[in-house]
């Protein structure tokens, strides 16, 4: 994660280049962990993690597909 | 034909095409630019367009199949009770993969064939002989169809798309035949994915006086970099790189910065001219480069330089694989016991490989392209392991990470690492590369250029004076880019007469500058050989 950026509020994550692949990875892995979904590959695009709010949106419709 | 900076494209084919397309009813539109495409196609690499043509016909099949698969998966699932859909779903799912798998061995296992045949054969002959084994495969001398590594990797895209249900397979031939064949992106990309262009190509745009303009502007700046640029310093970097035993240190490290400038020049300046032809039919292809000489890493470096095949490979590499069981295991496992930054980066660091390892192979089949993406592997992998380091350092020693005077530290120091790649990448074979690379390391002196002997390279004071020109205008407009200054936009609102003499200048600049003609030999278009 970079120093100096307001995770919580930053609306274009990926777009904005604030987080890498690599740190994509350890989020996906925190996510699956933290609220017991699986995140498939098809869902690691751009609008699905540009702000925490588009994360949590995935994360209620992956929870309501399964 | 060679290359998209030709008159022949710049000044015949493009114009005619367009005059054609403009003067077509909208609908029909789609027809031209396939027609046009092929046509291209056939021009640059004759009766090979039976590969494009084979290419398509078989996506268009494939994508269908695979679409009926998923249809009678739609109609069991919708008439099946609870219990029974996990099953129909893993059965279909098992099917659906033998398509996908048989489409990609076509496809992609042509493209091997062809590629890498020859090296695999004569490789394993020398491993063979090394053993004393009577044994020899016989070399095989294909030829490639021009930009096969690029629509492989467009129609590899538009398959797995369909197979993943993120885009409707195209019942529609002509339309899936133009989004592989588009004739400006055909010899050297972008790579689009079919859900970025394939709609925008087929319904034909509205044919606008902002389009051709806007369109012609571009081109016209990619061909002052092609042909100013990387044209002029050909003569140099064809010298040394062809003898480099000839050459000491000095020099050599002058042709390798040459020599970056050159593919930078050639292959952003061949993108501009095909951006822009694109932007003339209404169509926008993404961008491939976003100033990556201002990257502070060489993990940004790659973020900024060919984006489309570094998307392609994470998203149809790099995530598939660190996503896959073992390695999510391996993810969630390693996280527990390294944390937050190591974890992850241990499981990802196997997928990095695997997309380096095919980056380096996509680019040529020779070991010294080997190197070169292990060589990108080691130093990204290197950047992030050692970053808390710098970052704890930086902090211990009171260093602003973000103060100018580092950050041009870490620009300059990317370049550096960027241009030694480049030599391994243009070194006629990994032990030259490695000889030049120990040579410039070892024998590095300024003589060269205090007793001007860098001059007697075939370019004088008066060629590195121009490409230095060139080079300055090329920055100013990567540094206004990098602030955000919508510059051509800037420029379209200006006064006719202020417009149209910057276009004029920048035409006899190209005119009076560029490097044909006599003595001068143009560098073929770097990337189409891939």
């Amino acid at each position: 994660m970079q120093p100096g950026v307001d995770y919580a509020s930053c609306r274009d994550l990926i777009d904005g280049r604030y987080l890498d692949s690599l740190t994509i990875l350890a989020l996906v892995a925190e996510l699956e962990e933290e609220f017991d979904v699986t995140i498939p590959t098809v869902e690691i695009v751009p609008a699905n993690f540009n702000s925490a709010e588009a994360m949590w949106a995935m994360i209620e419709r992956l929870q309501e597909e399964s | 034909m060679a290359s998209y900076c030709s008159l022949l494209y710049a000044g015949v084919f493009l114009p005619a095409v367009v005059l054609c397309y403009a003067v077509t009813p909208q609908r029909h539109r789609g027809k031209v630019l396939l027609a046009a495409s092929y046509l291209f196609f056939w021009l640059v690499s004759g009766k090979l367009v039976v590969f494009l043509l084979a290419s398509a016909f078989s996506l268009h099949h494939f994508g269908l199949w695979l679409a009926a698969v998923q249809e009678e998966r739609g109609r069991l699932l919708a008439a099946a009770d609870k219990p029974e859909r996990k099953a129909i779903k893993a059965a279909f799912q098992r099917r659906l993969r033998r398509i996908l798998l048989f489409a990609l061995l076509l496809h992609i296992g042509t493209l091997l064939t062809l590629k890498y045949a020859a090296f695999f054969s004569a490789n394993l002959n020398r491993a063979l002989e090394a053993f004393r084994l009577p044994f020899a495969l016989p070399v095989p001398a294909f030829v490639l169809p021009i930009g096969i590594s690029f629509y492989t990797l467009q129609a590899a895209s538009y398959l797995i798309d369909v197979y993943r249900g993120t885009v409707q397979a195209d019942r529609n031939p002509g339309r899936l035949m133009l989004f592989l064949g588009f004739f400006p992106q055909i010899m050297e990309g972008p790579i689009c994915r079919y859900g970025q262009t394939a709609q925008a190509l087929w319904e034909g745009r509205p044919f606008t006086w902002h389009d051709l303009t806007f369109g012609m502007q571009r081109i016209l700046f990619g061909m002052m970099k092609k042909i100013v640029i990387a044209d002029r310093l050909n003569i140099l970097i064809k010298g040394v790189f062809s003898n480099p035993a000839a050459y000491d240190g000095g020099i050599t490290a002058l042709a390798m910065v040459c020599y970056t400038c050159q593919l930078y020049m050639e292959f952003s300046g061949t993108m501009d001219v095909v951006i822009g032809s694109a932007e003339i039919f209404g169509v926008r292809l993404p961008e491939n480069f976003r100033q990556p000489f201002f990257s502070k890493s060489i993990a940004e470096f790659w973020m900024r330089w060919h984006i489309t095949l570094g998307t392609w490979f994470k998203d149809y590499i790099f995530y598939p694989l660190s996503m896959s069981g073992p390695l999510k295991k391996l993810t969630g496992a390693a996280r527990r016991r390294l944390g937050n930054h190591f974890g992850p980066l241990l499981a990802g660091s196997a997928a990095l490989l695997a997309v380096w390892l095919c980056n380096g192979l996509w680019h040529g089949a020779g070991w010294q392209y080997i190197f070169f993406g292990l060589y990108h592997f080691a130093l990204i992998l290197c950047g992030s392991l050692t970053e808390p380091l710098a970052r704890r350092v930086a902090g211990a020693l009171h260093i602003d990470r973000s103060a100018a005077p580092y950050r041009v530290f870490r620009i300059l120091r990317t370049g550096l690492l960027v241009c030694v790649g480049e030599l391994f990448f243009r070194a006629e074979g990994l032990r030259a590369g490695l000889s030049m690379f120990r040579r410039m390391v070892t024998g590095f002196t300024l003589r060269p250029f205090t007793n001007g002997a860098f001059l007697e390279l075939g370019m004088d004071g008066h060629d590195f004076f121009i490409v230095a020109v060139a080079v300055l205008i090329v920055l100013a407009v990567g540094v206004l880019r990098e602030r955000g200054v919508p510059l051509r936009e800037a420029l379209g609102r200006q006064h006719i007469a202020v417009r149209w003499s910057v276009y004029y200048a920048a035409i006899l600049f190209v005119v009076i500058f560029g490097a044909y003609g006599v003595g001068y030999v143009p560098v073929d278009p770097i990337y189409a050989a891939f």
